[in-house]
């Protein structure tokens, strides 16, 4: 890392001589350095999958969860601190709260989507403050169909067929790619989320891990759920399955 | 720069003078758009009439008829007075319909709210009877009521839940309860056939019960209307089903001095 001792990383405030800010630079290391998510839009809906870390065997199963439900048909996955993606994660929920006070109907993924991330760059402005150490993938079902979108901690945002943030993104969208979007139905994005979730995780270096998944489109009538027990199970099996026939 | 010396160390708006710059003769007379208060709601204004409810073998079950009056006249004959709380509650309102409009966005914003938390916890008629409640009395105690009688129902692990909350936050719980012109009419009819019979009133009965109560309401009720729903709380969860039309004779009338041709 060049940046350190130079002095230009102290503040969020500060760009660097080539225009590059630091602090906003070290919250997406924050990012690289957490369990794999990644988000899938298929033609009926979206999916999104959680590699989350149990770095302790005393922890409750499925407690802290990474993905969350911001409205009725929106649903968010993040990577990185976890703290600050339920930060995020409550705003997100504030502004669908708004939406639909002010104009009685459910927000657009659009919408709230720019409203975060707006929020998001705010906190790469200044000094008092630290950018959000989380990239979150917003997924969910509007009133023009399925949608899904990365806010990154500089606040910027995209809308993508498949997502991935985390330590395993570079793996995951390879595979991600391979996929055809347009004919994957929601189970079968299912199986395709977990077994990228199983090939992405590094049993070398990693300790344990569990796959959280959830999704929202024809298949749940367009409510944001987790994925139910049955499914997941079956799809982890498939997963395990194919990671062994895998190379 | 303000180059008019006389406003020099002045407030900007004449209206609001709080150093007292200005003389007393000449300072302008200011409007309080408060000055009569506060308006507050007197009286309903587009209302809907009565709404019956029984609780049945099975569940529950609620009706409620498709008009909003505007005074006496039939001004909106196809309006929803039956909404759907959540996955096991139904709530039926008579009253002021713009007051029903705000409690069905608020009861949906604190569904919404609580599906978020993601505990896989939710709100069942109990909890939506008590929490309607408390706003009710809250409202009528800043003496700004919502002028509605409300009855709530709902089906949860495996035990049915009819209740009633009206404008005043007045509560109370029963096998059969009727708001408005009902409370007069129907409540006879309805005990008959339910209190103590609850749990062998088939959902058929339940169901002929209500027709019937509605079809002597609209024979009664100058506000009433002869096209209603009925919703239904059970284990399958809510139904709300489509309009229902009641068949009337009014054959009778002819007969009666006081209505139609009079031939003294």
């Amino acid at each position: 890392m060049t940046s350190i001792g130079t002095g230009y990383d102290l503040s969020a405030s500060t760009y660097s001589p080539d225009g590059r800010i630091f602090q906003v630079e070290y919250a997406n290391k924050a990012v690289e350095n957490s369990g794999t998510a990644i988000g899938l839009r298929v033609k009926d809906g979206v999916v999104l999958a959680v590699e989350k870390l149990i770095h302790s065997k005393l922890l409750v199963p499925e407690a802290n969860r990474r993905i969350q439900t911001i409205d009725k048909h929106i649903g968010l996955a993040s990577a990185g601190y976890l703290a600050d993606g339920r930060h995020v994660s409550n705003r997100a929920r504030d502004e669908a709260s708004s939406f639909r006070e002010n104009y009685r109907a459910p927000a657009t993924l659009q919408y709230v989507v720019d409203r975060v991330g707006l929020y998001v760059q705010a906190y790469t402005l200044y000094s008092s403050v630290r950018p959000f150490g989380c990239s979150t993938i917003i997924g969910g079902v509007d009133k023009h169909g399925p949608a899904l979108f990365v806010i990154e901690p500089s606040g910027v945002s995209y809308g993508y067929r498949g997502a991935a943030v985390g330590k395993g993104r570079q793996l995951a969208k390879t595979e991600l790619e391979k996929l055809k979007f347009s004919e994957l139905t929601m189970k079968e994005a299912v199986t395709e989320a977990a077994r990228i979730i199983y090939l992405v995780h590094d049993d070398a270096k990693e300790k344990d891990f569990e796959l959280e998944m959830s999704w929202v489109g024809d298949e749940t009538n367009g409510i944001h759920q987790a994925v139910p027990k049955d499914l997941l199970d079956e799809a982890s099996r498939k997963a395990k399955e194919a990671l062994e026939t895998f190379e | 720069m303000d180059h008019f010396p006389t406003n020099w160390g002045r407030p900007r708006n004449d209206a609001a003078d709080p150093y007292g710059t200005y003389p007393i003769h000449q300072r302008p007379a200011t409007k309080d758009t408060f000055a009569e208060g506060v308006q507050r709601t007197q009286q309903p204004i587009v209302t809907g009439t009565s709404v019956l409810a029984i609780q049945y073998k099975d569940g529950i079950m609620m009706a409620a008829d498709n008009l909003a009056s505007y005074g006496s006249l039939a001004r909106f004959k196809d309006i929803q007075r039956l909404h759907k709380v959540g996955t096991s509650t139904v709530i039926g309102a008579s009253g002021d319909m713009s007051d029903f409009q705000a409690i069905q966005t608020l009861l949906d914003e604190v569904v919404t709210d609580e599906f978020t938390h993601g505990d896989g916890h939710d709100l069942g008629p109990a909890e939506v009877h008590e929490y309607l409640s408390r706003v009710m009395y809250s409202r009528r105690s800043k003496i700004n009521p919502l002028w509605n009688s409300i009855l709530v129902g709902g089906f949860r692990d495996g035990k049915r839940f009819l209740a009633y909350v009206d404008l005043l936050g007045t509560t109370y719980s029963a096998p059969s309860i009727a708001t408005g012109y009902g409370a007069y009419i129907a409540i006879p009819l309805l005990r008959a056939a339910v209190d103590g019979r609850v749990d062998e009133l088939t959902e058929e009965n339940a169901r002929a019960l209500l027709h019937d109560c509605m079809r002597v309401l609209f024979y009664r009720d100058a506000r009433s209307l002869d096209k209603y729903q009925i919703a239904t709380v059970n284990a399958s969860g809510v139904h709300i089903s489509d309009q229902i039309h009641l068949d009337t004779s009014w054959s009778f009338a002819e007969g009666i001095r006081g209505y139609g041709a009079q031939t003294q």
